[in-house]
């Protein structure tokens, strides 16, 4: 009975599968291209006091649990007075912050704030003591000596986040990141912040020119190939090692098998 | 090889009487004989489709001479690819293109060459089965006698056992003969200095300012922040005309800034820190690996190589990993102008062991 009543329908049985599925789409896609436009203007002052409040509001909702609801901190998390814009825009712009869970070290997971929520909430902590700021673009566009930046990376970056960016691991579970595909700006907040268990490289250790010279390199590294070919990951005679041994010796012992068997 | 040919269950039969005859000789004490492993002969010969097809045959060969060719072909493409993607002096991509082409290339002509002959030699020539026994070691009885005499009548003519002196004084000369070559070895080090000296001081002495490396910048106390790391060669060091490397990889340093209420100094080191600014060799005192990998908030120096760990806050204790001793620190304080200077050399040779090491 009910398969045929199905059958006599006018509409495919999918049809509302269907409709639900192109609504969604539509909904969807429209959502992002407006949320992509407000976002792409959003251009917040800095010293407003319309911006710190509603920084303040975001912070209480969204950190206060461990860093305490006037950033003071406490025994979860570390005071936030004075740690400045840059460290917060660092923290949650790629997404450390809020964090999943405690552990070695922040990790790396889908940013939970829209640009605009990220500046309200780093000038409002840079409100409460001063800190570094998030740096103007022309230091972070990657226009610097490359040459100067490898040497600059080599001596003070490469012996944690390897020589080709590649990260590498530290003690204890904590790790230094790859940077292959860290934006400039986060990169100079990591520098001049020291996030999670990273030294800080204050300017007067590396100056702002120099800091956008070792940008400059990681830049010259994502856009460039490795001139040798397929990189393995860039960690060293480790996993270039066992590539040659799975591969290398896979294909001696089939050509082996392959000498020794009796011909068909 | 026509005589050796011998067909295989001739052989199965040959060898299955032998092995019954050895069972019979056997005394016997053991209970395993009755199954002891028989030589099963050959298996029956399975001719190749090659053998019974002539079509197969020819196919056979085709791939084999057309194996050989792409080899030639292989070579020829090397040849030209290496013409064809010159390697320009300064682009490094240039380099990878010549290399790669050509290395396909003589890859081809080598590995066409090794398939085609093993392609031949499984699928085209004769096919039997044969065994070529292998020919007793040892010598018959009058080549051995007639070798015991030849030692016999050298000993007795040259006198090497009666002749004790002579002999003895041999052995002696061929044992001091290597020793020279041993003395060469101490041409590895500077002549004109002692290596241990060398190795016991570094460029740092009473007011030599600690300077950023490379820029050779000196460094003011209160440039370092909490929870920085400096790399830290002495002022000077790029000014050397001669032997900069060897003296920077000897006091090439870290420096750190804790909060002082951390530091637990060693008792006589209480003020070789400086408010909490710390200096330490970066050189590992396990096999010599720059220690650099910081962590601000655990306070840990972990060395890339062999995975030591030092512990700042406790005088670069070792915490873990293979290194026997502390990092040796190098005792600050800050000149009339607030720049950081060392106090004197490190008190200790940095770096790892060596023999006459104190």
């Amino acid at each position: 009975m009910t398969r045929q009543k199905r059958r006599t329908g006018r509409r495919h049985p999918l049809a509302t599968v269907a409709l639900l599925a192109l609504g969604l789409v539509f909904t969807g896609g429209a959502y992002a291209a407006l949320s992509n436009g407000t976002t792409a203007q959003a251009e917040v002052d800095p010293n407003s006091q319309q911006t710190i409040e509603e920084g303040k509001k975001l912070f209480q909702a969204n950190c206060a649990t461990c860093h305490g609801l006037s950033a003071q901190g406490t025994d979860e998390g570390p005071s936030l007075i004075g740690v400045g814009a840059a460290a917060v825009d660092f923290q949650v712009g790629t997404g450390r912050m809020p964090m999943q869970m405690q552990g070695p070290q922040a990790q790396q997971k889908p940013v939970q704030f829209t640009d605009e929520q990220i500046q309200q909430l780093a000038y409002y902590v840079a409100s409460l003591g001063p800190g570094p700021d998030i740096p103007s673009d022309h230091l972070v566009n990657g226009g610097g000596d490359a040459a100067n930046g490898a040497e600059l990376f080599r001596i003070n970056c490469a012996m944690c986040h390897n020589v080709a960016g590649a990260g590498g691991a530290l003690t204890e579970g904590k790790f230094a990141p790859p940077l292959t595909d860290v934006s400039g700006v986060h990169i100079y907040e990591a520098m001049v912040t020291g996030p999670q268990n990273m030294p800080v490289f204050n300017d007067l250790n590396i100056s702002p020119e120099d800091k956008r010279d070792v940008i400059t390199y990681l830049k010259y590294l994502q856009d460039n190939r490795s001139p040798g070919g397929i990189e393995l990951g860039s960690l060293g005679p480790v996993a270039e090692g066992l590539f040659i041994w799975i591969f290398g010796l896979g294909a001696i012992v089939a050509i082996t098998v392959w000498i020794t068997a009796k011909s068909n | 090889m026509a005589q050796d040919d011998h067909s295989g269950a001739e052989l199965a039969a040959a060898d299955s009487s032998h092995a019954a005859h050895d069972t019979a000789v056997s005394p016997g004490t053991a209970v395993i004989t009755a199954d002891s492993f028989e030589n099963p002969g050959f298996p029956p010969h399975r001719p190749r489709v090659t053998d019974e097809n002539p079509k197969r045959e020819k196919r056979a060969q085709r791939t084999v001479y057309t194996l050989f060719y792409l080899s030639i072909l292989g070579s020829v493409w090397a040849i030209a690819a290496y013409m064809l993607f010159p390697m320009e002096s300064n682009d490094v991509g240039a380099v990878r293109l010549n290399n790669m082409f050509f290395g396909l290339g003589a890859t081809l002509a080598l590995l066409a060459i090794g398939f085609g002959v093993v392609h031949w030699g499984k699928a085209i020539m004769a096919d039997v089965e044969l065994v070529d026994e292998r020919h007793p070691i040892g010598g018959s009885p009058e080549t051995q006698a007639a070798a015991v005499k030849v030692f016999a009548d050298a000993d007795r003519e040259s006198g090497f056992t009666r002749r004790a002196a002579i002999r003895n004084s041999l052995i002696g000369a061929l044992l001091v003969f290597p020793l020279p070559a041993i003395v060469l070895f101490r041409g590895f080090a500077p002549q004109d200095q002692m290596p241990v000296e060398l190795l016991s001081h570094t460029m740092w002495k009473k007011g030599t300012r600690l300077a950023l490396d490379p820029s050779g910048v000196p460094i003011k106390a209160a440039d370092v922040t909490i929870g920085s790391a400096f790399h830290v060669i002495p002022e000077g060091l790029q000014d050397l005309e001669h032997g900069k490397l060897e003296e920077k990889a000897k006091a090439a340093v870290l420096l750190m800034r804790l909060e002082p209420s951390e530091l637990n100094p060693a008792p006589g080191k209480e003020n070789w820190a400086y408010e909490g600014i710390v200096a330490y060799s970066k050189i590992c005192t396990h096999v010599g690996c720059p220690v650099a990998l910081y962590e601000q908030h655990t306070h840990h120096l972990l060395c890339p190589c062999h995975q030591s760990q030092f512990d700042v806050a406790n005088n670069c204790e070792v915490i873990f990993g293979p290194a026997a001793r502390p990092l040796p620190q190098l005792a600050i304080e800050v000149d009339d102008e607030g720049y950081l200077v060392a106090q004197h050399d490190f008190t200790e040779p940095v770096g790892p062991s060596f023999w006459e090491r104190n």
